[in-house]
C-alpha cells in the first residue's frame, strides 16, 4: 500500500503528512502529528472521544480517512485555547468538575464548542442531544451539562460586552463626526 | 488499497467500472470505515465522491428537489426548503447517528449500505424519492424502493453510483412523518420504524397515502393495505386500527440482539399509527 | 437548572480546607489534550502488537501454525502460550491469569487470546494475524448461569469439584464453590412471619464500559529488566503479576500508571499486558498493544450474570422475621469471589434476627469476570430490594417506613458476620423520607421507586511520600491512581495537615520504582487509604519541622507545636520566639539537617461501610415498553467528603451506571456462544439525552477509624438503581420486573402477560 501525500491545515497551521490510504484521520493526528488529544474509544463512531471538526463540521476522526483532509481545515482540542487563555468551555469543565477520568473530555469539549458556535443559548435538552454522540462513563453527564450551560452564559456575556463596546465606539465615532 | 478523489461523476464511474478487485464509493464513510476497521471489508479502491460538485449540493428544481449524494445529514437539516416540504424525510435523515455522524452521513450512503434498519429509506420511499444513477452506460433514474434488494445488497451494477436523490415538490396538502423505535434516546439502530406520507383531498379526507415499515423485513416494506385502510378517511380510530392491523400483517422480522419478532411487529404498528397522525396533521388535517 | 446539593454535616471536627471545592490540579492537562493516557505515549523503535482471538466459545486447540506470519516482512515477534511457560505451578489464581492471557490447550470463550504478533505497523500486524492458522476442535459450550448448573451441562473446567460442600463431590461440575453467611434460625423465623414473599430474579452480564480501552507500552531487555506504561488501577499489582508470570525480578520491572480513562474495577486485572511484555522480550523492542473496543467487550472482564431466589418473611407490623437468599453468580471460565461477595452484601442493610445467604460460583464459557464497582452487590440488591417492596406492599406499609423499621444500626450484627459501628443507613432513609422528591407529583405512566445499597469499602497496603522543597512547596507522591480527581483530594488533605495553601501542594502518582507496594485502587480505597497515609506522612514531616524549629530556638521539641502552617513555641516563657513558618523552615533546611520529608507505609484497616438510598422516577410508554428516568436522587453517607464536588461526581456516575444496567445494558450471546454486541452501538450505555440531572445529598457520618472520618464513596451508589428503577416501573405500569435489564421487549412482554392473566381472571 503506497502512502498518500496530504497537505492540510490543523489548528490553523499548515501541515503535510504521508499516510496509508486506509488510515483514519484519528491515527494520523495521534501517530503522525503527535496530537494525542483526540482519543480512540471505539473506532466506530459510537463514543465521540475522537471528535474534531473538519471545515468547521463536527465529525468523528475515526470515521474520516487521513487522505480525505487534503486542503481542508482540521481543528482539535489542542487548538481550543487561545495561547494561555483557555476557552470558556475548558475553564468551566474544570470549575464544575465536569471531568473525572478525563478520557472523554477532549471529545466533549470539541462537540460542545461546535454546539455553542451555532447556538450560544441552548436549552438543557438541546445540550443533551447535541452531546449524545459523546459517551462519558464517569459523570452521569450532570456536571458536563451544567458546565456547558455555564460556558454558554459566559460566551453570551462576552458577546454582549463586545457588542456594547462596538456600539459605543461607533457612537463615539459618529459623535466625533 | 488505492484512494481516489475524482472531481466529476463520469470520472468516478469510470474508476469504479475499471477497478480490479473490490471498489467502494466513499461519501460520508460512516458505514464503510466501520467495516474497514472491523476487517469485514478490505477495499482495493475507494472512490471519494465529495470533491464532485454535483454531489455536494441541494437544488430546487421545477419538479421538486435534488439532493447530492455527498450532502451530509447536517447539511440537509440546514436546508429550510427541503425541511418544509419533506419534514419526515429530513427528520429521518437527521436520526442517523450523532451530531458527529450527521456531519458525514448521507441519504445515499444510508440507501446503498442497504441495511434493513436504514432510517432515511422508508421515509424516502414514502415520499416517492428517485435515485439518479450514473454508470458507464450513462444516467438512469430509479425509484428508491428498487435500489435495495436485500440486507447489504443493491441493484446497482458494477461501475454504477448514485449521484443524487430527487424528491417531488410536496405541497400544502401533503404531509410526511417518520418514527423509529430505539431503546435509548440516541445512538441506536432502529429496532423497527415506520414512515407515512399522505395527501389530503376535499374536506381533509385522505386522498393518497404510502405506508412504509423499516427493520421488519430484509428490506423496507411498503404496505399498500395500510395505505388503503386510511385512504378515504379522516384518520379516525377505526382507520388507525385497520392501518395497525395491516402493518402487523406485513411484518416479517427476525429475532436478534436488537429486538424480538413479537416486539418488532407490535411496535412497528404502534409507530405507523403515530406517524400517520403526525403526517395527517402536517398535511393540514384535523 | 436546579441544584439542591446541600450537605448534611454530622462531623464536629473543624476543617480549614478539607470539604472545600478547589479546581483539580490536573485540570488544565485534561482539558487541553495534554494528559497522557495508556495509548498516548511512544518509545523509539516501538512495534505494534496485536492479538489473535478465538472465534469459538469452547474449543480444543489442536495446533497453531505461525510459520507464515513469522515470515511476513515487518513481523518481529510471534507469540503463543509456548512463549509463556507455566512458572506458577499449574493451578491457582496466577495460573488462571496466565491461561486467560493466552489460551493453552483450550480456548475457553469467544475472544480468548490464542496468539499474538509484534510488527512494524498496524497494517502488517493485522496481515500477520490472518496468516496464523489455528486448528480447533470445537467443544460443547455453555454460557448461561442456570444452564451451566444442570447435571449434563458441558464441563468448562474438567477437574472442578464444588468447594465448601460436605461431603466433597465426586463428580466434575461447573459449580466451583459454595459460600454461606448468616445467623439465627431461618426456619423458625419464617414460622413467626405473617407474610412471606419468595421470588426468583435474573440479571444479565454487564461491562464497566470505561471509555479508554486497555492499552500499554511494554519494553523488556535481554537482561530481564523492563518497563511497562499502562492504564491500570493498580500498577504495583500489575508489576507483581507480570513479573511472576514472566519470571522477572519484581524490582526490575518498572510499571508506570498512565492517566487512566476509567476503570470501575475492570482495570484491576491484567489482560494483555503480560503478552505485550512477552512480545517485547522476544523482539527486544518496545511493543505497544491497544485493545479495540470489540476486544474490550470480548476479552476483558465484565461482571457476573446471575440468577437468585430471595425469600423474606415479616410480621404484620413490619418486623422482618427471617430472610434467605440463594445466589448463582457466573465468573466466566475461572473461579472467583463473585458469589461470595453477593452472599455477604445481600442483606447488609438490615437488622435481621434470622438470615441465611448461600452463594454458588458457576463456571461458563464467557470472559473471565472482573470487579465492577461494588462487585456482586447490585444484583443481590436487585432481588432483595424488589422483594422488600413486595413485602411492604403485602403488609400495607410504605417502602421507606418498612426499611426504616428494619434498618441496621450501630450494634447490629451484620448478615455477613461483623457487628456494625456507627453507620449511615437510617440517616439516608430519613433523608429520603423527608426529601421533596418523595412527594413531588407524578404524571400518567410515571412511577416512583426507592431502594437501598451497601458496600464494604476496603483499605489495604499503602505507601506515601511527602517531600518539602526549599521554597516551601510540597511534592506529595501517592501510589493509588487518580481515577476521578483524587489528586485534588490528596492535596486538600496535605494542605489541611501542613497548614499551607492547596496550591502549594503538587500531588504525583508514583511509579513502582518510587514507592513501596500499594494495593490496587479498588474497593473505594483511594481517598481512604492514601488519604490516611498522607495524613501520617504529613505529620511525620511536621515532626521534622518541629525538630528544626526546636534546634534553632534551642528548646526541647516537646515545647514546639505546629499550628496553621507554623512552628510555635509553647508557653509564656517562649513568648519572645516568633513563630517559624513552613517556608522559613524549608528555606533553612539545607543548613539545618537537609531535606525535610515524611513518609508512611501502612495497612489501612477499617475502611468503614457505606450505605446509600436512592429515589427514582420513571415514565414508561406502555405501547413500546420504553422507559425513561425522569428524576433521580442519590443520598449516600460519605463519612467525610474531602472534595464534595468529586464525591457528588462519584454518586452521579455510579447511579448512571446502575441506570444503564437496569434498563438496557447486557451481554447478548448467540446459540453459537459468540458475543453478539461487542461494541458501543449495541451494548447500550446511557447517553447524555437518556438521563436527567442526578441530584445528590451527601451525608457525613464519620468513620471512627479514619482521622477525618472518611469512608469510601466510589461504589455504593451503583447498588440501589436496579431495584429503585424496578419499583418505579412497577408503580408506573403495574408490572414487577424480575429480569434485568428491563429492556423495552421485556417490559412489553411483562405488560402483555399481565393483561392476559387479568383477562383470564375476569373471564374466569
Amino acid at each position: 500500500m503506497s502512502g498518500v501525500h496530504v497537505t492540510t491545515t490543523v489548528n490553523g497551521d499548515a501541515v503535510e503528512f504521508v499516510c496509508p490510504p486506509n488510515e483514519p484521520l484519528l491515527d494520523v493526528l495521534r501517530n503522525r502529528l503527535g496530537l494525542t488529544g483526540a482519543k480512540e474509544g471505539c473506532g466506530t463512531g459510537d463514543c465521540g472521544a475522537c471528535s474534531v471538526t473538519v471545515d468547521d463540521r463536527l465529525v468523528c476522526s475515526c470515521l474520516v480517512l487521513g487522505a480525505e483532509v487534503e486542503g481542508r481545515s482540521v481543528s482539535t482540542v489542542e487548538g481550543m485555547a487561545d495561547g494561555a487563555d483557555l476557552h470558556p468551555l475548558q475553564s468551566k469543565f474544570i470549575e464544575h468538575a465536569a471531568l473525572q477520568c478525563g478520557i472523554c473530555t477532549p471529545g466533549f469539549l470539541v462537540a460542545a464548542k461546535a454546539l455553542l458556535d451555532r447556538n450560544d443559548d441552548p436549552s438543557e435538552t438541546e445540550i443533551r442531544y447535541a452531546l449524545a454522540g459523546n459517551l462519558c462513563r464517569c459523570t452521569g453527564y450532570d456536571k458536563i451539562v451544567r458546565a456547558v450551560d455555564d460556558a454558554a452564559k459566559d460566551i453570551r456575556k462576552a458577546k454582549a460586552k463586545a457588542a456594547t463596546k462596538t456600539a459605543k465606539a461607533k457612537a463615539k465615532k459618529a459623535a466625533a463626526k | 488499497m488505492r484512494y481516489e478523489a475524482p472531481t466529476t461523476t463520469k470520472e468516478a464511474a469510470n474508476l469504479l467500472a475499471k477497478a480490479k478487485g473490490k471498489a467502494f464509493v466513499l461519501a460520508g464513510g460512516t458505514d464503510l470505515l466501520v467495516r474497514m476497521k472491523a476487517g469485514m471489508l478490505e477495499p482495493d479502491l475507494v472512490v471519494d465522491i465529495k470533491r464532485i460538485p454535483a454531489t455536494r449540493k441541494v437544488t430546487k428544481t421545477a419538479s421538486g428537489f435534488t439532493i447530492g449524494a455527498s450532502v451530509s445529514g447536517a447539511e440537509l437539516g440546514e436546508n429550510k426548503a427541503v425541511k418544509k416540504a419533506w419534514p419526515g424525510v429530513v427528520e429521518a435523515t437527521e436520526l442517523i447517528g450523532s451530531d458527529q455522524v450527521q456531519g458525514r452521513c448521507t441519504m445515499v450512503g444510508n440507501l446503498c449500505n442497504a441495511s434493513p434498519a436504514a432510517d432515511s429509506v422508508p421515509a424516502m420511499i414514502a415520499a416517492g424519492a428517485k435515485a439518479a444513477i450514473v454508470g458507464p452506460k450513462g444516467k438512469r433514474s430509479v425509484a428508491v424502493e428498487k435500489i435495495v434488494t436485500g440486507p447489504g445488497k443493491t441493484s446497482l451494477k458494477k461501475g454504477e453510483m448514485i449521484e443524487s436523490i430527487s424528491l417531488p415538490k410536496g405541497g400544502a396538502k401533503i404531509g410526511d412523518a417518520y418514527l423509529r423505535f430505539i431503546p435509548r434516546t440516541e445512538m441506536d439502530i432502529a429496532v423497527c420504524s415506520a414512515a407515512v406520507c399522505l395527501e389530503l383531498g376535499a374536506k381533509n379526507v385522505i386522498k393518497k397515502a404510502t405506508v412504509v415499515l423499516g427493520a421488519v423485513a430484509p428490506t423496507a416494506v411498503t404496505v399498500p393495505a395500510a395505505a388503503k385502510a386510511i385512504i378515504g378517511t379522516k384518520l379516525d380510530d377505526d382507520a388507525l386500527d385497520a392501518l395497525a392491523a395491516a402493518c402487523e400483517a406485513a411484518c416479517n422480522p427476525i429475532d436478534d440482539k436488537r429486538g424480538t419478532i413479537e416486539f418488532r411487529t407490535e411496535v412497528a404498528a404502534v409507530l405507523a399509527r403515530r406517524a400517520a397522525k403526525i403526517a395527517f396533521e402536517r398535511a393540514g388535517g384535523k | 437548572m436546579s441544584d439542591n446539593n446541600q450537605n448534611t454535616n454530622f462531623t464536629n471536627q473543624e476543617f480549614k480546607v478539607v470539604g472545600s471545592r478547589p479546581e483539580r490540579p490536573d485540570g488544565i492537562d485534561k482539558v487541553t489534550g495534554r494528559a497522557l493516557y495508556g495509548a498516548d505515549t511512544y518509545a523509539p523503535g516501538q512495534l505494534v502488537g496485536a492479538i489473535l482471538r478465538s472465534p469459538h466459545a469452547h474449543a480444543k486447540i489442536k495446533s497453531i501454525d505461525t510459520s507464515k506470519a513469522e515470515k511476513l516482512k515487518g513481523v518481529k515477534a510471534v507469540l503463543t502460550s509456548k512463549d509463556l511457560p507455566d512458572l506458577v505451578g499449574g493451578a491457582g489464581p496466577n495460573y488462571d491469569i496466565l491461561v486467560n492471557c493466552m489460551a493453552r490447550d483450550r480456548a475457553l470463550y469467544d475472544g480468548h487470546a490464542v496468539a499474538a504478533v509484534a510488527a512494524i505497523d498496524e497494517n502488517t500486524a493485522r496481515k500477520a494475524l490472518k496468516l496464523i492458522k489455528v486448528d480447533y476442535k470445537i467443544l460443547p459450550h455453555v454460557t448461561d448461569v442456570d444452564e451451566a448448573r444442570k447435571p449434563n451441562a458441558p464441563i468448562v473446567q474438567p477437574g472442578t469439584r464444588t468447594a465448601n460442600v460436605e461431603p466433597a463431590p465426586t463428580k466434575d461440575s461447573n459449580i466451583a464453590a459454595r459460600n454461606q453467611f448468616g445467623h439465627g434460625d431461618v426456619d423458625e423465623g419464617f414460622k413467626q412471619a405473617d407474610v412471606i414473599i419468595e421470588k426468583t430474579y435474573k440479571t444479565e452480564q454487564t461491562h464497566q464500559g470505561y471509555i479508554e480501552p486497555h492499552a500499554c507500552l511494554a519494553s523488556v531487555g535481554p537482561d530481564g529488566s523492563g518497563e511497562l506504561w499502562v492504564t491500570t488501577q493498580g500498577h504495583y499489582t500489575f508489576r507483581t503479576v507480570c513479573s511472576t508470570l514472566l519470571g522477572l525480578d519484581i524490582a526490575k520491572l518498572k510499571v508506570t500508571s498512565s492517566e487512566i480513562g476509567g476503570g470501575f474495577g475492570g482495570k484491576t486485572h491484567v489482560w494483555m499486558e503480560p503478552v505485550a511484555l512477552g512480545l517485547s522480550r522476544k523482539a527486544n523492542r518496545p511493543v505497544k498493544v491497544v485493545m479495540s473496543r470489540e476486544e474490550v467487550f470480548r476479552a476483558s472482564g465484565p461482571t457476573a450474570s446471575t440468577s437468585m431466589d430471595i425469600k423474606i418473611g415479616a410480621t404484620r407490623d413490619g418486623r422482618i422475621t427471617a430472610a434467605t437468599a440463594d445466589l448463582r453468580y457466573q465468573g466466566g471460565p475461572f473461579p472467583g469471589m463473585w458469589g461470595l461477595l453477593g452472599a455477604m452484601t445481600s442483606f447488609a442493610c438490615y437488622n435481621l434476627p434470622n438470615v441465611k445467604t448461600v452463594a454458588w460460583d458457576i463456571l461458563v464459557n464467557r470472559p473471565k469476570v472482573a470487579a465492577y464497582r461494588a462487585p456482586s452487590a447490585p444484583m443481590a440488591a436487585f432481588g432483595v430490594e424488589s422483594t422488600m417492596d413486595l413485602v411492604a406492599d403485602a403488609i400495607g406499609m410504605s417502602p421507606v417506613d418498612f426499611r426504616m423499621l428494619n434498618a441496621a444500626r450501630e450494634g447490629t450484627r451484620a448478615s455477613y458476620g461483623p457487628t456494625y459501628g456507627p453507620i449511615g443507613i437510617l440517616p439516608t432513609l430519613e433523608a429520603v423520607k423527608n426529601h421533596p422528591h418523595m412527594t413531588a407529583p407524578l404524571g400518567p405512566n410515571q412511577g416512583r421507586g426507592m431502594a437501598c445499597g451497601f458496600w464494604f469499602n476496603f483499605g489495604g497496603q499503602t505507601a506515601t511520600d511527602l517531600n518539602i522543597s526549599t521554597d516551601g512547596t510540597v511534592n506529595l507522591t501517592i501510589g493509588t491512581v487518580d481515577v476521578g480527581g483524587s489528586r485534588a483530594s490528596m492535596s486538600l488533605i496535605a494542605a489541611e495537615e501542613l497548614g499551607i495553601s492547596y496550591d502549594e501542594i503538587k500531588c504525583n502518582i508514583g511509579d513502582t520504582n518510587s514507592l513501596g507496594h500499594n494495593d490496587t485502587t479498588e474497593g473505594s480505597r483511594g481517598t481512604f487509604s492514601s488519604g490516611m497515609a498522607t495524613i501520617f506522612a504529613a505529620r511525620q514531616a511536621i515532626d521534622v519541622m518541629r525538630e528544626r524549629a526546636a534546634q534553632k530556638w534551642e528548646i526541647p521539641v516537646e515545647e514546639v507545636e505546629w499550628k496553621d502552617g507554623e512552628a510555635h513555641a509553647v508557653g509564656v516563657h517562649h513568648s519572645n520566639l516568633i513563630p517559624l513558618s513552613l517556608k522559613e523552615i524549608a528555606k533553612a533546611s539545607p543548613r539545618t539537617g537537609g531535606p525535610i520529608a515524611g513518609h508512611n507505609e501502612t495497612v489501612a484497616d477499617n475502611a468503614g461501610v457505606s450505605f446509600a438510598s436512592h429515589i427514582c422516577d420513571v415514565e414508561v410508554d406502555p405501547e413500546t415498553g420504553s422507559t425513561r428516568v425522569i428524576r433521580y436522587t442519590v443520598v449516600q453517607d460519605a463519612g467525610k467528603a474531602i472534595h464534595p464536588q468529586y464525591v457528588e461526581g462519584q454518586f452521579q456516575g455510579a447511579a448512571a451506571q446502575g441506570i444503564g444496567w437496569a434498563l438496557n445494558e447486557e451481554y447478548i450471546y448467540g446459540e453459537d456462544g459468540r458475543l453478539q454486541n461487542a461494541g458501543f452501538l449495541d451494548y447500550r450505555i446511557p447517553v447524555c439525552s437518556d438521563l436527567p440531572f442526578i441530584d445528590t445529598k451527601i451525608l457525613e457520618i464519620p468513620n471512627p477509624d479514619h482521622p477525618y472520618g472518611v469512608r469510601g464513596v466510589g461504589e455504593t451508589s451503583i447498588v440501589p438503581p436496579l431495584a429503585a428503577i424496578g419499583s418505579a416501573v412497577s408503580n408506573a405500569v403495574g408490572v414487577r420486573m424480575d429480569h434485568v435489564p428491563m429492556s423495552p421487549p421485556r417490559i412489553r412482554a411483562a405488560l402483555k402477560a399481565q393483561a392476559a392473566s387479568e383477562k383470564a381472571v375476569s373471564a374466569g
